[in-house]
């Protein structure tokens, strides 16, 4: 094994000297120009490509609680209340639900005629961030001074009361006959996503969706990368290594974590929101507490702590949960004379992923750097050779 | 973080005690002024000032405290020994309902069977059942706990949530998606006999007098047994207990046969009791358990049970005058209330975790 990975690495390190220093740069360059050209080359509403936009912004999701767990080390177990609150921020704000509101910006259309509160949808998504902000700041005081499992069971307390409160906030009053939400029933005409020069989008044409969700997508990408190399994505890794070295080093403990809270949640958000006009209704029955494993195994799968483990677990989970699992795999237990098919068990299928990977390769598909010499204590190696050899003064 | 600090300074075990006690007093004055509706009359409803709806409560609240006792137990023992909070536990107890209503329909258990017959019958579901279910929780442990004991904790709590979604999809696969009726063997609900107007039915009885022999005889075994000291041992300190020839690993394991065979009766008790399963009544289960193991101060054996009987009166009182449908969030609710004063619970110490 050993001598593979060595094999391996020197093989990198030839690739590595062969190709040009902006190779790196130029290759990043070419996938995303690849991905804005792709949709050009499937159908207009093929499947392929609305499991690709669900699976963007399953990525986008999986970015966000890669903050929260990945970076900051804070176990959350209830991510799914983002996903609630940023969809229902979307039903709230771009549908006809509050229907004795008569607030229109930036719409057009029968949106723009209708009663409710029908806000332009990156307003939305905006106010989405915002509450989920807030959202994610309040469900991280209660743990600030809880330690590992304990943060993992109030987050999945509070995941689980946003659940209830969405079920069963149609009784719940806001005045002049309206409810909080629609519960199971679901608030259904909500608006689609308009943009001056695009127009509305219909389900019709899937193009618009997807270069909508994969902006959305770059940008929080591009965020997470600013993030982690900045002092407080450094805080956040230096709180999840050591608490206590952390705090005495000056690092402020409530304002670092609320604020992998915050921005962890913010970005789970805006997807909910997306999905939420994506799927043209917002369900309480989407937030049940399997989606938060669900989402936590997509970070687990692809790498605690890496943005391309996050990014790549995202999709990966995304494409078998939408594309592999309902509609390639579906029906192979009853090839084998079994009576029940694949989509019944997906969490099953999920949770066995979840235990299959933490046992076999728990780093992850795509590991963080930090994590790897972790994971596979090269640093323990590298201390050893310099002791033998006697170095003076330690790594250099 | 300092008002944090100075409402938990003010507050310790006795602002936890106020927060529990708030609501059945709010409900009994409510009841005493207001009244409640105990029935109709003439198409009247009848209004009553008294509290024998609030015993009424109490009394259900109590039996159905004696199930999440018994499954909070088994959180409380594996958290004591390896600080793990044991995910999958909850879905054990429900494979536990799950066989023992399986084997009711194998002995040919049914409505007219006598009843020296039926004794016999769930004798043999109970041994059964705490057999499968503690088996079953140590084959966990060794898969998916084990393997990972020296690896950092995220990774054996990511494999419990990940086994516990695997138990429920064996249950949705065994007996299907929705809620399953099973006989209702001891006709639960046939009023024994009654205390001031409050009825004390079969079922409570029946979760009581399971309950109680359990608990005592777990105590005992704790306390009294070698096998029990080489627990408190490991629980103290592994490495420790190592060097003084304990055998750690078959420690553990057995605290997860313990923990499952509670968690097996429970699943018995249950299916009597409600006289129905389905594959998501353990998540339930679970997560409500493990507020009460939380609640007593985990780790700790005497916390667990009186925090399974707190947790089954809020329950009830909450089923029953909020409607079931906000139970779970007033006891998610309430777990956050206690996390927030009294992290390390009623009876529990002073742990690194809980701070």
């Amino acid at each position: 094994m050993s001598e593979l990975k060595a094999q391996f690495s020197e093989w990198r390190a030839a690739i590595n000297r062969v190709l040009p220093p902006w190779f790196s740069r130029a290759l990043a360059l070419s996938l995303i120009v690849i991905a804005i050209i792709a949709p050009f080359f499937f159908a207009k509403t093929s499947g392929f490509m609305n499991a690709t936009i669900i699976a963007f912004a399953f990525a986008v999701m999986s970015l966000g609680l890669n903050v929260v767990v990945g970076f900051a080390g804070l176990l959350d177990l209830g991510y799914v209340a983002f996903y609630a609150l940023g969809a229902y921020s979307l039903g709230w704000f771009g549908s006809d639900f509050f229907f004795k509101a008569h607030i229109h910006v930036g719409v057009s259309g029968i949106a723009a005629t209708e009663s409710g509160i029908h806000l332009n949808f990156l307003l939305i998504l905006i106010a989405a961030a915002l509450i989920c902000g807030l959202a994610g700041m309040i469900i991280g005081l209660p743990t600030l001074r809880l330690r590992g499992d304990y943060i993992a069971i109030v987050t999945l307390a509070f995941g689980e009361i946003v659940q209830v409160i969405a079920v069963n906030g149609q009784s719940v009053s806001v005045g002049g006959g309206m409810t909080l939400t629609a519960g199971n029933l679901g608030i259904s005409a909500v608006d689609s996503p308009y943009f001056p020069l695009i127009g509305n989008f219909t389900l019709l044409n899937l193009r618009p969706w997807y270069w909508l969700i994969f902006v959305i997508l770059m940008a929080v990408l591009f965020v997470n990368l600013r993030l982690r190399d900045s002092r407080l994505g450094r805080a956040w890794v230096a709180l999840r290594e050591d608490e206590v070295a952390a705090v005495s080093m000056g690092i402020p403990l409530v304002r670092t974590k609320l604020s992998a809270y915050a921005i962890g949640a913010m970005f789970g958000g805006m997807s909910g929101a997306f999905l939420g006009t994506y799927y043209t209704t917002v369900n309480a029955g989407q937030f049940q507490f399997g989606f938060s494993i669900f989402i936590l195994a997509m970070v687990i799968i692809g790498g605690l702590g890496s943005i391309w483990g996050a990014v790549v677990g995202g999709m990966l989970l995304g494409y078998i949960n939408q594309y592999l699992i309902p509609d390639v795999l579906n029906t192979l237990p009853q090839k084998f004379g079994l009576n029940f098919s694949l989509t019944q068990i997906e969490f099953g299928i999920f949770g066995f992923m979840l235990v299959l990977v933490m046992i076999l390769r728990p780093q992850g598909l795509i590991p963080e750097r930090r994590r790897r010499l972790e994971m596979t204590s090269e640093i323990a190696a590298e201390d050893a050779q310099l002791v033998e050899s006697g170095a003076p003064g330690g790594p250099a | 973080m300092k008002p944090l600090a100075a409402v938990r300074r003010f507050s310790g075990r006795w602002g936890l005690v106020v927060a529990l006690a708030i609501l059945p007093i709010y409900y009994g004055i409510r009841d005493l002024t207001h009244g409640y509706q105990a029935g109709l009359a003439n198409g009247h409803p009848v209004i009553h000032h008294d509290l024998s709806h609030l015993g009424f409560n109490l009394v259900q609240g109590l039996s159905n405290g004696a199930i999440w006792a018994l499954i909070a137990i088994g959180y409380t023992l594996v958290y004591g020994i390896i600080e793990l909070i044991n995910f999958a536990h909850g879905d054990v107890f429900m494979i536990g309902s799950f066989t023992s209503a399986g084997l009711w329909g194998t002995l040919g258990l049914g409505l007219t069977t006598g009843v020296l017959g039926l004794i016999a019958g769930l004798i043999v579901t109970l041994v059964v059942s705490m057999t499968v279910c503690g088996s079953l929780n140590v084959l966990i442990e060794r898969v998916a706990y084990r393997p990972l004991r020296s690896a950092p904790k995220l990774a054996s709590l990511i494999t419990a949530v990940g086994f516990s979604f695997i138990l429920q999809n064996v249950g949705l696969l065994w007996l299907g998606g929705s809620p399953q009726g099973v006989p209702d063997l001891i006709g639960e609900s046939q009023t024994v006999f009654s205390i001031s107007g409050v009825p004390i039915v079969r079922g409570y009885i029946l979760a009581i007098l399971v309950m109680i022999p359990l608990v005592l005889a777990l105590g005992w075994f704790i306390s009294g047994t070698r096998a029990g000291r080489a627990m408190r041992a490991t629980a103290q300190d592994p490495e420790a207990a190592r060097l003084m020839g304990i055998n750690v690993n078959a420690t553990i394991s057995l605290t997860f046969l313990l923990g499952g065979m509670l968690a097996g009766a429970a699943g018995l008790i249950y299916a009597l009791y409600e006289t129905n399963v389905w594959y998501f009544q353990g998540f339930q289960a679970g997560l409500i358990a493990f507020t009460a193991a939380v609640m007593g101060g985990i780790g700790n054996v005497r916390g667990a049970v009186l925090g399974g009987l707190i947790i089954g009166v809020i329950q009830a009182l909450s089923d029953s005058r909020l409607g079931p449908q906000w139970t779970e969030a007033v006891v998610f609710g309430y777990l956050i209330v206690i996390m927030i004063l009294r992290p390390r619970g009623l009876l529990g110490e002073e742990t690194r975790e809980a701070g």
